[in-house]
């Protein structure tokens, strides 16, 4: 039998000093979502499956847990994604005409990870922005995650840019159906090149080529003026291709690179998609991208783009945390001690009370001081 | 200084691939075959293999252990090839993933009678599909090796295999019913790796394409 304190698969805690390294990493993400005008939303754990999965977001589903609602009757899920609540709560909750900003942050639930060796629970950090279909929300988004990268301390990271909207276009373009659609999206998403030339063979050449040329587009600026040169001149590829050129363009030090072929969240997203990586992991930290008329389910569609970074994934980028040093006081009710100590925790120091027997266990306290009464006054000594 | 890792397995796809590499430029310093290092360097300081089990080389890869791989069809059909990119079909240790019974086992009639077949394979997950494109229900019998003994001792009324050369089906009086699909090996590319080590990977990538393209 197991033991009973051993957690389900993908299930972990955040222990010291670790926990405290999360909680502040996600109170300054918050504090710099608040300087650029982001509005703090709590939407809560769970509520009605059918507002929390909203459009075509199928892969959404099948992560989602379900469970049913004694009260109502009804299926709730527990939150797989926070973006669908945020967009609820644009849609609906506020009735503001103009751009709404709203950041987030808290755990969802997935019934799988979305990667081996992932959890099931990611923390989400994110910020959304309803209201703005130009390219200025893309890039205010984009900006804002560089900046959350940064602080975050991943600076080593790089941004993949992708556009749904090509596929798209092209695939309006050769009149796919949406069979023929799904399989080539299939081939496209894992690079499978053999798969998309034996999809594409009975295609006219144009869309042929097209298709064909969209996994070998990836790379840095130069890809974009590629893509001018071998895809159709459809409307849809070349607002694509200037929205892209127009996120390049942004002034980064975080590394940015274009991939046409990423499809990631097709059927979900709609224009410009980022994912963010770092070295040694194989998962994005970060994801987002362009979401417009996600809010249509609850009655109002909207522009809307986006991204939420995922805290446990910074936490496994972060080598080593030192636990915060404290000061050992005595127990005693002593007016001045206990004055001394309300002093020093008010000016942000850590006071742990030491009770008498505990003083085997200082190491583990982890305090690297002690207050001493010395000379008529408590004095900090080192330990 | 950045390195690179490709997973490769033992045998016929390590041999394939020698030539390939070759052309890559890249020599390993070792035979897997006499070496018993599990990790091999090259010529290249910036290279290095890893010599893993054929059906362990995606896992590898999707999790970033390894860069680059080279993986059975039949095997990333099994993974699900989630997380990998499959950017080259590298036309190596090629074979046929086949249905196979014994002989004067009338398959066709058993499969119009809607019977439930009893179905004894590694490859379980391409079985489950095959049988449920056909609308056929199955008993899957998940074995790890010498398949070719289901049918003959009973355990099972079909095989799922590989099939090269067809000697091993004729030895033990089996014979392919069915054709699943062409297998062949396959380059898998981590996808982060393609983006973060872009510059190294990209130029293997390329190099094979067109090794494979010369043949």
């Amino acid at each position: 039998m197991n033991p009973p304190w051993l957690l389900p698969e993908y299930v972990e805690d955040i222990l010291p000093p670790y926990a405290w390294h999360a909680e502040t990493l996600r109170r300054k993400l918050l504090d710099l979502y608040d300087s650029h005008g982001y509005d703090l939303v709590a939407p809560p754990m769970v509520e009605f499956l059918d507002s929390l999965l909203t459009g075509s977001a199928r892969d959404l589903d099948i992560r989602t847990f379900k469970v049913m609602d004694g009260l109502s009757g009804r299926q709730m899920g527990v939150r797989a994604d926070m973006t669908p609540q945020a967009a609820r709560i644009d849609a609906h909750l506020l009735n503001r005409q103009g751009i709404v900003r709203l950041c987030y942050a808290g755990p969802v639930l997935h019934t799988r990870p979305s990667g081996m060796t992932l959890s099931r629970e990611p923390i989400q950090v994110g910020a959304e922005l309803f209201g703005h279909g130009g390219i200025e929300a893309d890039i205010e988004i984009l900006q804002l995650l560089m900046a959350a990268l940064k602080l975050a301390g991943l600076c080593n990271a790089r941004i993949s840019l992708g556009h749904v909207g090509l596929f798209r276009a092209l695939s309006g373009g050769a009149g796919l159906v949406p069979e023929q659609e799904r399989d080539l999206f299939t081939a496209l998403k894992t690079k499978d090149v053999p798969a998309l030339e034996q999809l594409t063979d009975a295609l006219e050449s144009t869309w042929k080529q097209a298709f064909r040329q969209l996994p070998n587009l990836y790379g840095g600026v130069e890809v974009l003026a590629d893509a001018r040169r071998v895809l159709p001149s459809l409307p849809g590829v070349s607002k694509a291709l200037d929205d892209l050129a127009g996120l390049m363009a942004v002034r980064h030090e975080i590394q940015l690179a274009v991939d046409l072929g990423d499809l990631r969240g097709y059927g979900y997203h709609n224009g410009a998609v980022f994912a963010a990586y770092t070295g040694g992991q194989a998962q994005a930290v970060a994801l987002g991208g362009r979401y417009d008329g996600a809010g249509a389910i609850f009655g109002r569609a909207r522009p809307a783009t986006g991204f939420s970074l995922d805290l446990r994934r910074i936490l496994d980028c972060v080598v080593e945390v030192p636990r915060r040093p404290g000061i050992l006081a005595p127990s005693s009710d002593d007016p001045v001690l206990r004055a001394r100590i309300a002093e020093l925790r008010e000016a942000g120091e850590r006071v742990v009370l030491e009770w008498p027997g505990q003083e085997a266990y200082r190491r583990e306290s982890g305090c690297n001081r002690i207050l001493i009464q010395a000379d008529g006054a408590w004095q900090i000594q080192s330990l | 200084m950045t390195q690179i890792t490709l997973a490769l397995s033992k045998g016929r796809i390590f041999e394939e691939t020698l030539p390939l590499l070759a052309a890559a430029g890249i020599v390993p310093e070792e035979n897997p075959e006499s070496s018993r290092k599990l990790i091999i360097g090259t010529n290249r300081p910036d290279v290095r293999l890893i010599i893993v089990r054929a059906s362990d080389v995606p896992t590898y890869v999707q999790h970033g252990a390894a860069d680059l791989g080279v993986a059975g069809k039949d095997v990333l059909m099994e993974h699900g090839g989630e997380g990998l990119y499959q950017p080259i079909d590298l036309n190596i240790a090629k074979c046929r993933m086949m249905v196979a019974t014994p002989v004067g086992f009338d398959y066709e009639a058993a499969v119009r009678r809607g019977s439930r077949l009893r179905v004894a394979t590694k490859y379980v997950q391409t079985a489950r599909l095959h049988f449920a494109a056909k609308g056929v229900h199955v008993d899957l019998i998940k074995l790890y090796g010498s398949m070719e003994l289901a049918p003959l001792v009973g355990l099972s009324d079909v095989i799922v295999d590989l099939v090269s050369t067809g000697g091993t089906l004729k030895a033990n009086n089996l014979v392919a019913v069915e054709d699943i699909c062409a297998i062949s090996s396959r380059l898998v590319v981590n996808q982060a790796a393609l983006k973060l080590k872009h510059g190294l990977v990209q130029p293997i990538i390329e190099t094979f394409r067109s090794a494979v393209k010369a043949d």
